[in-house]
């Protein structure tokens, strides 16, 4: 085998396990998400399909797949069709960038679960998910009703408003990283949790974590799709399977968050104590610590949900504009000339 | 009685109905224009002439002496060949003065030949959809009315539905439903949207319009009717306690509350007072209503700020009031438990342990509510000064209940005019400052911890006795003696087949529902079946002002302000 055919081999049987895996992340956390809230809220939830309901997932699945696709007929066909493709493939696109736990040692190379470990990973993600607003942009418009345009209208302009918090909050990551490799930032955190991101650049982990939130619309920040309000937003007219893709697509986008929260501020896979054997028996922990820390947050966004109402639409963009813009900016200002000043910055 | 009609000079009037100050104030400012002054169970009655309408509206409203700045309710009535009355329509306003705690009623008779009188929107806000209901359902034209259109029925329905002679068994199909509702500036390039009739949070079928440019609403109008059934229509060809059932449709979410209002108003009309022990068990269930009110209105205003936690926590506690009120009525919801003079049966002997454990849940649920909102950042954000009414307006629209106490004014049937006994308990009104969505929220929140005092009160106290008023013109005698005793058994017959036969009068009997004042303006010809019923639904007053508050505001703030007025369709469209 030529070093190109195994390269490709190598990447191609990454790309199945990443997809796979997002794919049946998305399916837990449905059934996780309707069991938790169920608990905080004195039910139980799904309960029925398979023990303690697990199955629901695939029994939505099934009912998804059967129901009947209904389109507007004043809907523009062709966007309407592509939107929810769109949307699936550009969060797809973002995790390609993205390491899910350690390198390991396996057939005699240095593998890890990333399917391009590329110099620019955080420009990647943020060129990407910039795109994801363009999906729900064509499924608001596309649908022809006055609720789906103003969802699309709202969520278009909370991503962009809230996409530059986000960028900024990485940018004292980088400098200090001197690199935008996720890989790098993740080792600029190894040894005791005290040299985490979240401890260093505590003021961007705040704005990362809430302009994130609104990034994902999920609660507080899901005006894009109040449904008391909008009725469903963007998606109000979409049904069956072009549904599914829409959640689909706003589960693995909420992964994604997850998962950069965890490798840009949590330390990734580093355990965050000082001298936690890398091994056990030839299994790497860093992927429990990992696992650990993903879990959380993803439970943190459920909890959320649980617990708070919803902003309003002028409170959202003036807490963007007005508060975790100028925070970010500050941030990297003073971090900046702190670096400088202080010691470690560039000679 | 004290009546006396004379139509030709200024009445002559019993002294002691003109020792009431209204009454007074208004004949010395209208003359002979005021025909007659009547006093029937304590309601004051003036009848005032037509082109004198609006001048009476007036004097009453500003008057020192009168200062009935309250607009409870207008509404029409059709006296069809009946030779008592000088012309064959009447309109009826009922007012009420918060600083001289008095109700009053104005009335002037209206000619079929000539079914004009003007309109006194120009004084009271709140008679807009009354005017309109007025003339959709009597044919009643308002001379000066901004909009005159039908607003109960379809727009393309013929006839008048309450005209007594209207044929009750005609059938229109009507399917079209009118596209635009606001007016829209010519060249306008805003979003016209329809919020409702089915719209996730437009709880009911109430159908708002909505001129939009971007988030903001720069117009809106509203529609209802789409729950209409014409209860006051099905009340004229039913006995009073027949009505009782109909009455459970008002307010579903608090059924119990409008029996109770029901009964009252009919027994003030006869003079028959209930037994100490059934009022304290109709106040028992009544408080649990409000409550249960309360709490539908909290948590789904809630929910349509995107928090789903506190209105499943919220909710529990409704469980345990409708287990008790199973165990009393059999019923869940539309219990029907009341019966004119009292209560259907005792209640069951578990009574006080239900009870108890309903309390403990309430009182579980109202803290926990109380912990995950009161405090929190977002929900003020979405709740303070947003929906300001402040007191006059609120007055002028007829706002009533918590939506009126939120907006300062002091003004509770149970404190100041007590009915079932409510004097005898101690328990706080609650009054907001601001008039806004936090106001409104906080005076609900202690209005349901100053019902669970009452609660308390009225279990520690509950006096024994029968629940149902002995008065054999009143009241079926017990099955036991129908079965024993032939006198019973031909009173049971009579008052089956006859009813209960009132005297001839009106009356507006009224109570503190969970929305406000709930009132029952009945007038009785002496016979099995009422001649008119009214019901003055609270939340028909809050809602009409509804519009009038999204405009100019953020979307988002209309659905946090329609939460908290706490609009049910049963008794808006009646």
């Amino acid at each position: 085998m030529t070093p190109l055919a195994e390269e490709l081999l190598v990447t191609f049987v990454k790309i199945v396990i990443v997809v796979g895996a997002l794919l049946g992340g998305f399916s837990v956390m449905t059934w996780v998400e309707r069991r938790s809230l169920a608990f905080m809220q004195y039910r139980l939830g799904p309960n029925r399909t398979g023990p303690f309901g697990i199955l629901q997932p695939i029994a939505d699945g099934i009912k998804l797949f059967f129901k009947e696709e209904v389109m507007p007929v004043a809907a523009n066909k062709w966007t309407f069709l592509a939107a929810p493709v769109v949307a699936v493939a550009t969060a797809l696109l973002a995790t390609a960038v993205i390491p899910y736990g350690p390198p390991f040692e396996a057939f005699g190379r240095t593998l890890q679960i990333q399917i391009a470990d590329i110099e620019v990973g955080l420009l990647f993600i943020f060129a990407v998910t910039a795109l994801g607003v363009y999906g729900v942009v064509l499924a608001g418009w596309a649908a022809n009703n006055k609720y789906s345009l103003l969802g699309g209208l709202r969520s278009s302009a909370q991503m962009f408003s809230y996409e530059l918090a986000l960028g900024f909050s990485w940018v004292t990551l980088i400098l200090a990283a001197r690199s935008f490799r996720i890989n790098d930032i993740v080792d600029t955190q190894a040894g005791g949790f005290w040299h985490w991101n979240v401890v260093v650049h505590f003021p961007a982990f705040i704005v990362y974590f809430l302009a994130a939130t609104a990034e994902v619309a999920r609660i507080p920040f899901d005006l894009p799709e109040g449904e008391s309000e909008i009725v469903a937003g963007f998606h109000t007219e979409y049904a069956s399977m072009r549904f599914a893709l829409i959640q689909m697509a706003e589960y693995i986008n909420m992964i994604t968050v997850t998962v950069l929260l965890a490798n840009l501020f949590f330390g990734g896979w580093h355990s965050g104590v000082p001298g936690m054997p890398e091994s056990l028996g030839g299994f790497p922990l860093g992927f429990v610590w990992w696992g650990l820390k993903v879990a959380f947050f993803l439970f943190v966004f459920i909890w959320l949900r649980g617990t708070l109402p919803r902003f309003r639409y002028d409170q959202l963009m003036q807490f963007g504009w007005k508060v975790l813009i100028p925070v970010a900016a500050v941030w990297v200002m003073t971090f900046a000339v702190l670096w400088v000043v202080v010691g470690g910055g560039p000679r | 009685m004290a009546s006396v009609t004379n139509t030709n000079t200024a009445p002559p009037v019993s002294p002691e109905v003109l020792a009431k100050p209204a009454a007074r104030a208004l004949r010395e400012a209208l003359g002979d224009r005021v025909l007659s002054i009547e006093d029937f169970r304590g309601d004051l009655t003036i009848t005032v002439e037509r082109r004198a309408w609006v001048e009476a509206a007036r004097q009453l409203r500003d008057h020192a002496d009168c200062d009935f700045k309250l607009f409870l309710d207008l509404c029409g009535v059709d006296y069809l060949d009946r030779e008592d009355r000088p012309e064959r329509f009447e309109v009826v306003l009922h007012l009420y003065s918060v600083s001289r705690k008095h109700h009053v009623r104005l009335k002037t008779p209206v000619p079929e030949s000539d079914p004009r009188v003007d309109t006194i929107t120009g004084v009271f806000r709140g008679a807009n959809w009354f005017e309109r209901e007025a003339w959709d359902l009597y044919g009643i034209v308002f001379k000066g009315h901004p909009n005159l259109i039908r607003l109960l029925t379809h727009e393309s329905f013929v006839g008048h539905a309450l005209r007594k002679d209207y044929p009750t068994a005609k059938r229109h199909v009507l399917k079209s439903s009118k596209e635009v509702l606001v007016d829209i500036p010519p060249g306008s390039e805003n979003l016209l949207v329809n919020i409702g009739p089915s719209h996730p949070s437009m709880h009911g079928t109430f159908r708002v319009q909505a001129l939009m440019d971007g988030e903001t609403v720069r117009d809106a109008e509203a529609e209802i009717g789409y729950m209409h059934r014409n209860f006051e229509k099905m009340a004229e060809e039913r006995t009073y306690w027949q009505i009782i059932p109909y009455t459970d449709r008002l307010n579903y979410c608090s059924s119990f509350m409008n029996g109770h209002g029901w009964a009252l108003a009919v027994e003030k009309l006869l003079g028959v007072p209930a037994p100490p022990r059934a009022e304290a068990v109709r106040v028992i269930l009544s408080e649990f209503s409000r409550i249960m009110d309360h709490i539908i209105c909290v948590s789904t205003n809630v929910v349509d700020l995107g928090a789903i936690t506190p209105y499943f926590v919220m909710f529990r506690a409704r469980e345990d009031i409708y287990t008790l009120l199973e165990a009393c009525s059999g019923a869940r919801l539309t219990v029907s438990y009341v019966r004119i003079g009292g209560l259907a049966q005792d209640v069951p002997d578990n009574f006080e342990a239900l009870c108890r454990a309903a309390l403990a849940s309430v009182q579980e649920v109202v803290e926990a509510g109380d912990k995950l909102l009161t405090r929190n950042i977002i929900f003020m954000k979405r709740f303070k000064d947003i929906g300001v009414m402040d007191r006059d307006e609120a007055l002028s629209w007829g706002w009533a209940g918590p939506c009126l106490r939120g907006s300062g004014v002091d003004y509770d049937v149970r404190k100041d005019h007590p009915y079932s006994g409510y004097e005898q308990y101690d328990f706080d009104v609650p009054v907001g400052t601001v008039g806004d969505c936090f106001d409104r929220y906080l005076v609900r929140m202690e209005e349901m911890r100053q019902s669970v005092r009452i609660v308390e009160q009225a279990l520690a106290q509950l006096p024994g006795g029968p629940v149902i008023t002995d008065d054999k013109r009143v009241a079926i005698p017990p099955k036991s003696e129908v079965y024993s005793n032939i006198e019973a058994l031909m009173n049971h017959f009579k008052l089956i087949y006859e009813g209960i036969l009132p005297p001839p009068g009106e009356t507006y009997g009224y109570t503190e529902g969970a929305n406000g004042e709930l009132g029952f303006y009945i007038v009785s010809d002496g016979q099995k079946h009422p001649w008119r019923v009214k019901v003055r639904p609270p939340c028909y007053n809050i809602y009409q002002a509804f519009p009038h508050m999204i405009r100019g505001g953020m979307l988002a703030d209309a659905i946090a302000i329609i939460g908290g007025l706490n609009v049910i369709a049963g008794e808006l469209d009646r």
